[in-house]
């Protein structure tokens, strides 16, 4: 396995377990669904599929450091050729699919902006989806037949496969959204393969382990996580795709209990939506004694969730020292920091108005005004965290900054991006606002805008942009801002926006329209519109809207009974 | 819920859909009208829904039928609950 101490003998992600040539028939990957048997692929299998798609690659005349952007279902084709992008020294990247709710046009828009921005080569998607694609994209299309035709290794000569060097770009991760999309992440061959050996030890994972996911492989958890470290490590890896377990969200159990399953990462939400919405019948002979650690990651813990979870599910195998955490960003391949195996994280009951007003985490004894901040857990191998006040000054314990962290698996830089430098003296700036006790990280907050809702990064300038446009909106005066939801165990979004109009039946073509165009350009969904007046909306002295204020007035007027307002 | 009739049934999702899911109850949901791809709510609301379901009309919907395909639209819902 690739560890601390075995890290040497490896040099590029290609030296993968998965593609050597011991235990052929082990599994790879088995790719389990709501609607069919599962599809089990062995590491010969996984071999031989993986250079055959490389071959493919090459046939189009890709070479190494070319772009190629998987815009696929999240199926084995899709991983078939993010591997074989590797192999031949090409620089994939996933991203999302087109989906029901998603307009075309827009998504092509995006897609065309990151063609263009990052030098895109070659788009890789489905056979449906292919043919519109094909009609507006800004580089060439090839859909899954197409690539399956060309992925033959027969007739390639010996010297055009080029493979990687340890410095070279691996492959990109993207942030959604228009914002998000103007900054993907440029991984090293070294950086990832750092990574994993960091965490191995973190997570002292075993060759018994099996890792389960349903997370999407175009977001940092599901690619290194639940994909790369299964495959690299030669461990087998239990893949569906998160549509289907959205709707069915059972299939997950399943899958633990049908392979004996140990490893798993979740966001925050994903622990209400197993404990509100599995019905008994879908898991009545399930257990889950086979697992070592549920693993809650990229988006803020909450107790009350993890609590709930553990109610629910004690009776099939859950147990509490199973709970464990991560903290994890994209620009440190993943894993930041991490709970140790085999025992709860820890919990800090705080004071609430010293942590709000004077940035101190005190801890406190008594049951008034606190609050519970569950433990990110100490940094991986590797990797120096600080808390830093305004001025970039390192802070003592327990008080409240901005986590820097330093490592030997940050990115090399934002891709084809010379003019944003993400380090500050070697020191990466997370934009999250937290503390150091006893070592572990705590995190309490965000020192940018951002929503993360179900574990997804969401600008809220990328919505308002949306709103904005919408027929009867003030331009510029609408803000969108996220409050937690104890229910879902994640940020809501919400829409405030100023209109004129007082008739009713138009204040209800607004309101729809807000929900649809948002969720049409950006695949997401406004929990709450609230149409104001004009004026409502608050501003900074330098004429922006001020989300924070405007959230608390919103937060604010909600809490005041409906009778009592203007 | 001993007998289903169409009206109590769509009474019943309609009010759970605008209340919990969509979140505001003075939304005009119209009975064709697409609640996920819409951008009413999101396909967790499926999952949602199976529960709602099973819990209200003591009907299962099996996961094959848990699509945004067959359970986009008030009428497909209830459609669905009144096969039983």
């Amino acid at each position: 396995m690739l560890t601390p101490e075995s890290r040497f003998q490896y040099q590029t992600l290609l030296d993968a377990a998965a593609l050597q040539a011991n235990r052929g028939d082990a599994p790879a990957i088995i790719y389990v669904s709501s609607e069919q048997e599962p599809v089990k692929v062995s590491r010969d299998a996984f071999r031989r599929k993986t250079r055959a798609y490389g071959a493919g690659f090459l046939q189009l005349g890709i070479k190494p450091g070319d772009l190629i952007i998987i815009a696929h279902l999240q199926n084995l084709e899709s991983i078939f050729a993010f591997w074989g992008a590797l192999r031949i020294g090409a620089i994939p990247s996933m991203f999302p699919t087109l989906t029901e709710k998603l307009d075309p046009q827009v998504y092509m828009h995006n897609m065309n902006a990151l063609v263009a921005r990052s030098n895109v080569r070659l788009i890789f998607t489905s056979d449906e989806f292919a043919p519109t694609m094909a009609q507006t994209a800004d580089c060439p299309v090839i859909s899954s037949s197409e690539l399956a035709a060309l992925a033959v290794e027969e007739g390639i000569p010996p010297n055009a496969w080029h493979p990687p060097r340890p410095s070279d770009i691996a492959f990109l991760q993207h942030s959604s959204g228009t914002t998000g999309l103007q900054k993907g992440v440029a991984l090293s061959h070294q950086a990832v393969l750092n990574q994993l050996a960091n965490y191995a030890e973190a997570i002292a994972l075993r060759p018994d382990d099996v890792i389960v996911s349903w997370l999407p492989l175009y977001h940092d958890m599901g690619l290194i996580a639940g994909f790369i470290q299964p495959l690299v490590q030669g461990i087998p890896l239990i893949l569906m795709s998160p549509f289907d377990w959205v709707r069915h969200p059972a299939l997950l159990f399943r899958a633990i209990h049908d392979f004996k399953g140990t490893l798993t990462w979740l966001p925050n939400f994903a622990y209400n939506h197993l404990t509100r919405r599995i019905r008994p019948r879908d898991i009545a002979d399930v257990r889950l004694d086979s697992m070592r650690m549920f693993i809650n990651c990229s988006e803020p813990v909450r107790q009350d969730s993890q609590q709930r979870f553990l109610q629910r599910f004690s009776d099939i195998g859950v147990r509490e020292e199973m709970l464990a955490v991560s903290y994890a960003m994209a620009e440190n391949t993943f894993a930041v920091t991490q709970t140790p195996p085999g025992r709860p994280p820890r919990l800090d009951t705080v004071q609430r108005s010293a942590l709000q007003t004077e940035k101190i985490a005190l801890p406190s004894q008594d049951q008034g005004d606190v609050i519970t901040l569950v433990s990110c857990g100490p940094a991986i191998p590797h990797t120096e965290i600080r808390v830093l006040d305004e001025q970039g000054m390192a802070l003592p314990e327990r008080h409240i900054g901005e986590i820097a962290i330093r490592s030997d698996c940050m990115l090399t830089g934002y891709y084809k991006r010379p003019d944003l430098n993400p380090f500050r003296d070697g020191w990466y700036l997370t934009g999250d606002l937290g503390y150091l006790a006893d070592g572990e990280v705590y995190i309490v907050g965000r020192k940018k805008d951002l929503i993360i809702h179900a574990g997804k990064n969401i600008f809220p300038q990328d919505i308002e942009a949306i709103v904005n446009d919408v027929p009867g909106v003030h331009p510029g005066r609408a803000v969108a801002f996220g409050v937690h939801d104890e229910q879902e165990g994640t940020e809501l979004i919400v829409v405030v926006a100023e209109v004129d109009t007082q008739d009713l039946a138009e204040r209800k073509t607004i309101m729809k329209s807000i929900r649809q165009e948002v969720a049409r350009r950006t695949d997401v969904t406004v929990s709450y519109v609230t149409l104001v007046e004009p004026k409502w909306l608050i501003k900074t002295s330098s004429g922006k809207i001020a989300r924070a204020a405007n959230r608390e007035k919103w937060l604010a007027e909600r809490r005041t009974p409906k009778a009592t307002r203007a | 819920m001993s007998s289903l009739d169409a009206a109590t049934v769509r009474d019943h999702v309609r009010t759970y859909i605008i209340h919990e899911l969509i979140r505001d109850p003075d939304y005009d949901l119209e009975d064709n009208e697409g609640i996920i791809t819409g951008g009413l709510m999101d396909s967790f609301a499926l999952a949602d829904l199976a529960v709602f379901v099973e819990q209200t009309f003591g009907v299962y919907i099996p996961d094959p039928d848990l699509t945004v395909d067959k359970m986009d639209t008030l009428n497909q819902i209830v459609a669905r609950i009144l096969r039983g």
